[in-house]
């Protein structure tokens, strides 16, 4: 059992725990997740570690309420045990100095991208933090940013805090003044279609791009093929040889194809749910 | 004595296994198989001849005392018939239900020469079950050797190396990756086949010897091998992290929706209890018309799961002919009576898809048998302009799985073969790597239960060798 240290609500849909795992704080590094159960009867759900304290063995996630087991992990307060929790997983994004690292982060991508950022600033990079959601309400962590990155732009696709636009919009600026040859390498974490936007764009200019696919998962341990997808030529395990992937060598229509495929059966999940919630308790 | 056996009138057939009906257990997941009663088992015991020379036990990879346990069946001296087995088979409820007998002892019987062998794995069922009921009686443990053992994984392999080691007096840790512990056992092979309860069970018992069970731990990712030794001060270390990479086909169209590995499939179905949805969070999907890619067990029970889940028609698609099939006669026989469709001599080579990437359909090529290779085995040849498209909607590959490399690529100085097993001693268990040792399924390949078992005795002999002398 792993308890919940701390809650903190960000928006009534995205939540931040504190979760006292020490096992896997003390191994975890920049880009690797975890996979958590809530119960006995609970799926088995990846989330990034978006950052963790080894001293005090703990480990951060920032989700998004987005079907049941992100609602019902959202329900749960400080203080309150999920039964499982498992990690670090994943290959942990390879961090080098490079000179300018620019990282993108979409939406609740600006969890995951945060342990990144400051991996490579701490590398000696100069890391330019670009970070982007749909409205002021769902902002979160832009002092955490700010922390990590060497200089950080933030944007909301309505306006309505700081500067109105796409993430795209605001690295196409950055890209144009600092000159595409001084970039060796842009990260974009965040919804598929803002990843795939950010690669199609990046392509173009020719800069290397690395995006964290979050496919469809079970075990997590490259036991199942679940979570395969083509990159470039070949098929790939996101659980254990992402997930960080080369954006531009990623079958992305694949991806999003994958990404639906128990669609009806979580429809159906959330209405059972919700329709035991009513009738108080399934049993 | 040799008066009184020619005297005995034996009955040619064993007692048949009382068994769900076919018709309606094809769509559920209660256990297909319905096990002995004492009756039944007494009288089955009562047929076995007793042979001197015990040919069955050497058909054994373990060696249980055949015979003597059998004599003691037929003695109604069930609490002692268990004991007997366990002196050698850690774990006989699983055995008894999932070994291929008839290629194991029930193959060299004296009686099978002439009629069907001793009921020997159902009489192994009856004894576990019966005292799994009762309440299981823990065994003596020596006292503390204050030495610290890791076993990496949980399967077949890895409980009966940290029971034999617990039993020693060694200080056991076992490290799993999955959420729950017993490997195959518990994701693998069905509810129909091997309840759940009954692993569960072995692997309370395993606790009661003082076995700790870390859940939830990724060997290799919270910590390496070495890192176990050096760190964390473990004298020893046991790999038995199994075959569970799986293998796809390599054709076009793989990775459209509706195509699972039998992992997968199996994994969503039996682990995670995806045919309790929407009660239990996993959700599986299966269409109208099943084809399932493969001929051995893992073949037959995605087969038979499928059935289970809705699934109107299940076939299963393989290359050679019902001669060749790789799975025990038996689970084939469960499967067709079940109502599963054999494709022999067929093998896809494309998968095709719906705009929305939707399996619609598999195109197959047929193929004869070749003269016989090597092995003895006729090599299937396909035949020319045969190709045809097979109308489904779902796709389970079961065509084999490999080592997972998690452990094996992270562990200094371990000696792999080309395909990424473990080298190891098979007579006792030794890696590359002092104090390193490895068995069952990552070292053979995809194999069976009770190797994978022996394997995890032979080790825990020698790590305790090992131990005592350091
Ligand atoms: C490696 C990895 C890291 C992740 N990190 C985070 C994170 O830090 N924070 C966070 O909020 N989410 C993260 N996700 C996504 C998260 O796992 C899913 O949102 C979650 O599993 C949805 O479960 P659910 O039952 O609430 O929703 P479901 O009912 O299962 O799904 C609801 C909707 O979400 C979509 N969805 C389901 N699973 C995923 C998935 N794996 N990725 C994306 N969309 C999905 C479905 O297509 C559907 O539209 C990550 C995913 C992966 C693979
Ligand atoms: C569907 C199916 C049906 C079968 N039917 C039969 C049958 O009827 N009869 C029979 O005799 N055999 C059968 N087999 C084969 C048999 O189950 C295996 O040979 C046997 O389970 C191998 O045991 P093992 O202990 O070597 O490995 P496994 O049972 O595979 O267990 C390995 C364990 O190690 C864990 N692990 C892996 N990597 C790590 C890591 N890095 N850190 C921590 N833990 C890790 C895994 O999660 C797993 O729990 C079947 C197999 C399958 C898949
Ligand atoms: S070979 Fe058959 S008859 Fe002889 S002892 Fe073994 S089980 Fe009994
Ligand atoms: S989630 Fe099962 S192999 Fe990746």
């Amino acid at each position: 059992m792993f308890k919940i240290l701390e809650k903190q609500v960000f928006s009534p849909v995205i939540k931040q725990f504190v979760i006292h795992a020490p096992r896997v704080a003390k191994s975890c590094k920049a880009g690797q997740f975890i996979i958590l159960g809530i119960n006995e009867e609970g799926e088995r759900i990846p989330l990034t570690i978006a950052d963790f304290d080894r001293e005090k063995g703990t480990i951060t996630i920032v989700f998004q309420e987005v079907g049941k087991s992100t609602i019902q992990l959202g329900a749960m307060e400080a203080g309150d045990y999920i039964k499982d929790f498992v990690g670090p997983l994943g290959e942990p994004t390879h961090i080098e100095n490079l000179g300018t690292v620019i990282c993108v982060a979409g939406g609740v991508g600006i969890a995951p991208v945060h342990p990144i950022a400051r991996a490579f600033k701490e590398a000696g990079n100069h890391v330019i933090g670009i970070m982007g959601t749909r409205t002021q309400d769902l902002m979160f962590w832009e002092d955490k940013m700010g922390a990590a990155c060497s200089e950080l732009l933030v944007t909301t696709d309505d306006g309505s805090y700081v500067r109105q636009g796409f993430v795209t919009d605001v690295l196409k600026d950055v890209i144009e003044s600092k000159g595409k040859e001084n970039i060796p390498l842009i990260i974009a974490i965040g919804p598929q279609p803002m990843m795939r936007a950010v690669c199609n764009m990046t392509k173009e200019y020719g800069i290397k791009t690395i995006v964290s696919l979050n496919a469809l998962m079970v075990d997590g341990t490259g036991m199942c093929g679940c979570c395969r997808i083509s990159v470039g030529d070949e098929t790939k395990f996101v659980c254990v040889d992402g997930p960080d992937f080369d954006g531009h060598q990623v079958n992305w229509s694949e991806l999003a194809m994958r990404q639906v495929y128990f669609k009806s059966e979580e429809q159906l999940a959330l209405e059972y749910k919700e329709c035991t919630c009513r009738n108080g308790g399934a049993e | 004595m040799a008066d009184e056996k020619a005297k005995k009138k034996i009955d040619p057939h064993k007692h048949e296994m009382p068994v769900q009906e076919a018709k309606v257990r094809a769509h559920n997941f209660e256990e297909v198989a319905l096990g002995y009663d004492e009756e039944t088992a007494v009288a089955e015991a009562q047929r076995c001849l007793q042979c001197k020379n015990e040919p069955c036990r050497q058909g054994c990879p373990v060696e249980v005392f055949i015979p003597d346990f059998i004599k003691l069946v037929a003695e109604r001296d069930f609490d002692g018939a268990i004991k007997k087995i366990k002196e050698k088979n850690a774990l006989p409820a699983v055995c008894g239900r999932v070994c291929p007998q008839e290629n194991q002892c029930e193959k060299y019987c004296t009686l099978a020469k002439k009629f069907e062998a001793v009921g020997i794995g159902r009489l192994e069922r009856f004894c576990a079950d019966r005292e799994l009921q009762k309440g299981v009686t823990v065994p003596e443990v020596a006292p503390p050797t204050g030495k610290k053992v890791a076993v990496v994984g949980s399967g077949p392999s890895g409980l009966t190396c940290a029971s034999d080691l617990a039993k020693l007096g060694h200080e056991v840790t076992i490290f799993e990756a999955l959420h729950v512990a017993g490997g195959v056992l518990m994701y693998g092979i069905p509810q129909f086949r091997l309840p759940k309860e009954v692993v569960q069970a072995e692997v309370e018992n395993l606790k009661k010897l003082g076995v700790k069970i870390e859940v939830n731990s990724v060997v290799g990712k919270f910590s390496t091998v070495d890192e176990l030794m050096e760190e964390e001060s473990f004298d020893a270390v046991y790999i038995g992290t199994g075959a569970g990479l799986p293998y796809f086909m390599g054709i076009p169209g793989e990775n459209a929706c509706g195509v699972y590995s039998a992992n997968e499939f199996l994994t969503r179905t039996n682990l995670m209890k995806a045919y309790l949805f929407p009660k239990y969070d996993t959700p599986i999907k299966v269409g109208k018309k099943v084809a399932v890619l493969g001929g051995g067990n893992v073949a037959m029970d995605g087969a038979r799961t499928a059935l289970r889940l809705g699934a109107e028609e299940s076939h299963i698609v393989y290359r050679r002919s019902r001669e060749e099939l790789p799975a025990r006669k038996e689970e084939a026989e469960h499967a067709e009576e079940e109502g599963v469709i054999f494709d022999l001599l067929t093998s896809p080579v494309e998968i095709i898809s719906n705009e929305e990437g939707w399996v619609t359909g598999m195109k197959c090529i047929k193929y004869e048998l070749g003269e016989p290779d090597a092995s003895g085995r006729r090599s299937p040849i396909p035949i020319e302009g045969s190709e045809f498209i097979m109308d489904i909607d779902t796709v389970v590959v079961a065509i084999g799985q490999g080592p997972n490399p998690l452990v094996p690529r992270t562990t200094k100085g371990l000696e792999l073969n080309k395909r990424g097993n473990i080298v190891a001693n098979l007579e006792t268990g030794a890696t590359s790597k002092t104090g390193v040792y490895a068995g069952g399924d990552v070292v053979t390949g995809a194999a069976t239960v009770i190797l994978a078992m022996g394997a995890g005795r032979t080790a825990a002999k020698s790590i305790h060798e090992y131990l005592s002398n350091k």
